[in-house]
């Protein structure tokens, strides 16, 4: 995907949303700049399928060697869909975050995006900002 | 917050992609690329590590010898030219104030000067209590060289055959716990020595220098030069901290503190207790001999979430201990850790839990050290 043509929230994940079955489906991840400022991956954690999740609440858990941070979920909703794959070779998320290295969809509850989140140009000012 | 302290390679890491953090209140690389590629780095090749941080303390004159000798748990009434000990400092209570190295080295006259290399979190603790004690007599001089002296770490079994070319000695033939002082052939200055000692902080082969700070980026540049072939990358403080835990070395502030005496940290080896006396001895005796109620151990997981330091190591559903300090081991790909238990529960083979954020981990107690590396037999 291309991350311009993304949303992202404060806490370093990114949406993406379809529309599906006449609902919208969000696809999350984590960002480029948050894998790469965690480095060394050793554990990830992800909702399960038909778990509710709501925006801005932890929904997963990642850690790499340095530390532990929790995952947020960018909107309310269910989730349908889990990427196994990146939770069993956490390389896809360090290579490809915003392609093989997606980590879950989630079912909006409403058919609407949270206020608050960012767009490419607000997040890339945010990381700017955070970068020592 | 005050301005936190450089060291003469704080461009240089900069410049390399060093990621920096406030460490005991110096600026420095935790990483440059990865922990793990660092960490692998320097057990099959080596890694190059700036520890000018770790404070310098030089200790001279007649009186200096005994001084050590009764301000440290290791002997230094033997300690010959050129070599070193691993040693601790303790209260009256026998509680650890510091984990040190101290050496002894010819000076400028060619009377013995006692070098002792603490924890950069430690030095102004140490630096107050040595002053509060020595005698006013005038025959010790203690100086603080941290900040006008840098410190390297090279480390890892290629390190002999990167250093052989810089140095005008026959480096290789140093001995564990050996040091010199040694002139440098590189880079071309006249006359600059360095003292290179072969000890380290993470359970492989290696080296410690230490050179003056003026030619300090010359003398790493010229070190990450001749390692180019040999696979040499800059280590960071992470990978640093990886390596001494897989090599089962406690980390001051985290299994070494105040509050916890050497027989409980394993550290009866750092004690010389025979007709000695040095602060705490006599509780540390007696903790010896009654047995301390807590032990030190290593446990390797099976799990995947890391133990980390407080976390709380249970038996059932009782509370047997505390870890100090965890990481994912890059050498055996899983999580280890170190934390204190209750002395029935320390026995290796001993299967724990760990708590870890609402999970139960599994955890065995497993033989100390958890990576021990292969030294050369120099005799």
């Amino acid at each position: 995907m291309n991350p311009e043509e993304l949303k992202f929230t404060p806490t370093h994940e990114w949406v993406h949303v379809n529309e599906a079955d006449g609902g919208w489906v969000a696809t999350v991840g984590l960002t480029q700049h948050a894998v790469a400022a965690l480095t060394d991956l050793v554990f990830l954690e992800l909702p399960k399928v038909g778990q509710q999740v709501q925006a801005a609440k932890p929904m997963g858990v990642v850690e790499s060697i340095k530390a532990v941070s929790d995952i947020y979920s960018p909107v309310d909703g269910e989730v349908v869909e889990v990427n196994q794959a990146v939770v069993d070779q956490l390389n896809l998320l360090s290579q490809d975050p915003y392609g093989e290295g997606w980590l879950v969809k989630i079912k909006l509850s409403e058919n609407k995006l949270p206020d608050g989140l960012l767009d490419y140009e607000g997040y890339q000012k945010q990381c700017a900002a955070e970068s020592y | 917050m005050s301005k936190l302290l450089r060291t003469p390679l704080y461009n240089w890491h900069l410049a390399h992609g060093g990621r920096l953090v406030n460490f005991a209140g110096w600026s420095m690389p935790l990483e440059y690329s990865s922990i793990i590629e660092e960490h692998k780095a320097t057990r099959q090749a080596c890694g190059l590590t700036d520890v000018s941080h770790m404070g310098r303390l030089r200790f001279e004159g007649p009186g200096a010898r005994a001084f050590l000798d009764r301000t440290l748990t290791r002997r230094v009434d033997d300690l010959q030219l050129g070599q070193l000990r691993y040693s601790l400092v303790t209260n009256d209570q026998g509680g650890i104030l510091d984990d040190v190295v101290v050496g002894c080295f010819p000076g400028e006259l060619g009377d013995p000067v006692f070098l002792v290399v603490v924890n950069a979190a430690n030095r102004q603790k140490i630096l107050e209590w040595v002053r509060l004690r020595l005698p006013d007599d005038g025959e010790i001089v203690v100086s603080d060289l941290t900040t006008i002296w840098a410190m390297f770490a090279l480390q890892g079994p290629r390190s002999g055959e990167v250093l052989r070319s810089l140095v005008d000695f026959e480096i290789q033939k140093l001995r564990r716990f050996r040091g010199a002082v040694v002139p440098l052939r590189h880079p071309a200055r006249n006359g600059c020595r360095a003292i290179i000692s072969r000890t380290g902080y993470t359970g492989e082969d290696g080296f410690e220098i230490i050179v003056p700070h003026g030619i300090a980026l010359a003398v790493w540049e010229a070190i990450m030069e001749s390692g180019e072939g040999f696979g040499i990358k800059p280590v960071g403080l992470g990978a640093r901290d990886t390596l001494r835990l897989e090599a089962a070395l406690p980390l001051y502030g985290q299994e070494l503190s105040a509050e916890v005496n050497p027989i409980e940290a394993g550290l009866e080896f750092a004690c010389d207790l025979e007709a000695r006396d040095f602060p705490g001895a006599q509780r540390i005796r007696e903790v010896m001999a009654a047995g301390s109620s807590r032990k030190l151990v290593c446990l390797a997981s099976c799990g995947r979430r890391i133990a980390r330091n407080g976390h709380v190591i249970v038996y059932g559903n009782k509370v047997v201990g505390t870890i100090t300090s965890g990481t994912w081991s890059p050498t055996l790909e899983r999580p280890i850790a170190m934390g204190y238990v209750e002395r029935p529960f320390a026995a290796v083979g001993t299967l724990l839990e760990i708590e870890v954020r609402g999970h139960r981990e599994p955890a065995e107690v497993v033989p100390r050290p958890f990576y021990r590396g292969a030294h050369p037999h120099i005799a």
